[in-house]
């Protein structure tokens, strides 16, 4: 829970909200950018940030998201986040 | 276990190793009269365990884990207060998966929803915010749990429940932060602490100045550490570099990820939705003045403590300890788990009697999975 797991802006879902679509190791799912917004929405696609519980908390560059998550998946906890995000989008779909 | 053939770069790594073998030297470290360095986090605690560091570095170097896993210092009667509100048949109870095993007195999150309470495990905030919107008739409630890498996300989904006038959803706030505990061990005159490695994704969060009492009051060098191996190294090179020289500062080692100021987002709103509560009870430490966050009385309407009576807003009250349990002395680093009377026995990762067991942060399942059974058991 506390290893933020990097991931790249892919789109931009809802300005207002500033929230943004990540790829996640494969993984896509909706995070809010608003803790890295230093320039205009649209510029952050293509962008690597560390994630954290679905929100971008610091933008890094692709050769730190690469080590970073070379070193999460050591740890297994690449694994557990992912599985983590597909409980979520499961504890959605519940009610769907 | 993987030792030096996993770094990513192994003659980098031998280097350092060799750098603090030099410095550790110089200082007079020996395994009789160790230099005592403490990881705050409980990330870089599994990391050292899984990387074998502590097996790796000078004997002169021990490493003392710290009480910086939030799940292993969640009280029983949290634990508690989440079953009893999640018990309410209008709640839909969301929580990270890590806190579901976390015992309480009488059962764990998990064991409430095998019992019938709806109790989903999340991935965010956010998803708990979609399932306020998407369950009108329903009372969403968010297990807030974690020190400041997680309390703006909470504080930022408050912010948003408010903006949108959502009327079920609210926060079981239970935010915990990291620099309070810390000044409680330094304090405690029974802890002996040289050096600290300062948790990294915090730290992204409030920058690094929210330490500077540990170099300035107490005169202990503190390095603010990102997760690999190597950053590990280093930043321990850099404590014992620090000791030699006589200096006490706050050095960041994680500068690639680690604003010196931190996140002025993350900080502008936690500073809007929280406050500190006067004191906060921790697991196997006890109350900590002003070491817990609660939400303001503009967001009260958020505050699940408020909305349902419980914890807090009940009274102050107290759970003791499961009987035999060494968690406090563990996390104080006053004995190893392997000192524990439970460790193996009343107390495994399958079954757990203390939180250290449950999350795969704490010292004692790292010392479990890691050596310290397989030490044991090969022992007896
Ligand atoms: S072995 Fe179990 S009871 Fe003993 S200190 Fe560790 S978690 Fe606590």
């Amino acid at each position: 829970m506390c290893l933020g797991i990097p991931g790249q802006i892919v789109a931009i879902t809802d300005e207002p909200r500033m929230m943004a679509l990540a790829d996640v190791s494969g993984v896509r799912r909706e995070v809010s950018v608003a803790c890295v917004l230093d320039r205009p929405i649209g510029d952050l696609v293509g962008e690597w940030a560390l994630i954290h519980v679905g929100f971008a908390m610091a933008l890094i560059d692709a050769d730190e998201a690469a080590k970073t998550l070379e070193a999460l998946r050591d740890l297994g906890e690449a694994q557990e986040a992912l599985e983590a995000m597909e409980e979520g989008a499961k504890a959605l779909e519940a009610d769907a | 276990m993987k030792y030096a053939s996993e770094f990513r770069d192994p003659k980098a790594a031998r280097a350092v190793l060799a750098r603090i073998a030099t410095v550790a030297d110089q200082i007079g470290a020996t395994r009789e009269k160790p230099v005592h360095i403490m990881e705050i986090c409980g990330g870089h605690t599994h990391a050292i365990f899984r990387y074998g560091l502590d097996k790796l570095v000078h004997e002169g170097v021990e490493f003392i884990h710290g009480p910086g896993c939030p799940v292993c210092v969640l009280p029983m009667a949290r634990v508690d207060e989440c079953v009893e509100i999640a018990k309410r048949p209008e709640v839909i109870f969301t929580t990270f998966g890590d806190a579901m095993r976390v015992p309480g007195t009488k059962k764990s999150l998990m064991q409430a929803k095998a019992d019938g309470a709806d109790i989903r495990m999340v991935y965010s905030p956010l998803d708990a915010l979609e399932l306020a919107r998407r369950n009108p008739g329903r009372e969403v409630v968010f297990f807030g749990l974690g020190f400041e890498t997680t309390t703006p996300s909470t504080a930022l989904a408050i912010q948003q429940a408010a903006c949108e006038s959502l009327s079920n959803f609210s926060v079981f706030c239970n935010h915990i932060t990291v620099p309070e505990p810390i000044k409680a061990l330094l304090d405690d005159p029974h802890m002996v602490l040289d050096g600290f490695i300062g948790p990294g994704h915090v730290s992204m969060v409030i920058g690094i100045h929210p330490y500077d009492f540990i170099a300035q009051d107490y005169g202990k060098p503190i390095v603010v550490a990102g997760f690999e191996p190597l950053d590990l190294l280093q930043s321990v090179l850099m404590v014992l570099e620090q000791i030699r020289d006589g200096r006490a500062e706050v050095e960041n080692q994680y500068s690639r990820v680690v604003p010196e100021h931190g996140n002025p987002v993350s900080i502008t709103a936690m500073a809007d939705v929280y406050e500190k509560r006067p004191s906060f009870e921790w697991r196997g430490l006890g109350e900590i003045d002003a070491s817990g966050l609660r939400i303001r009385a503009a967001y009260a309407a958020y505050d699940a403590e408020e909305k349902f009576g419980v914890g807090y807003a009940a009274g102050p009250r107290h759970v003791p300890e499961p009987e035999g349990c060494a968690c406090g002395q563990v996390m104080t680093g006053r004995i190893k788990p392997t000192a524990c009377p439970q460790f193996g026995k009343g107390c495994t990762p399958e079954m757990p009697l203390g939180a250290l067991m449950v999350s795969s942060e704490g010292a004692c399942a790292a010392y479990w999975q890691y050596g310290g059974a397989r030490a044991t058991e090969a022992a007896e």
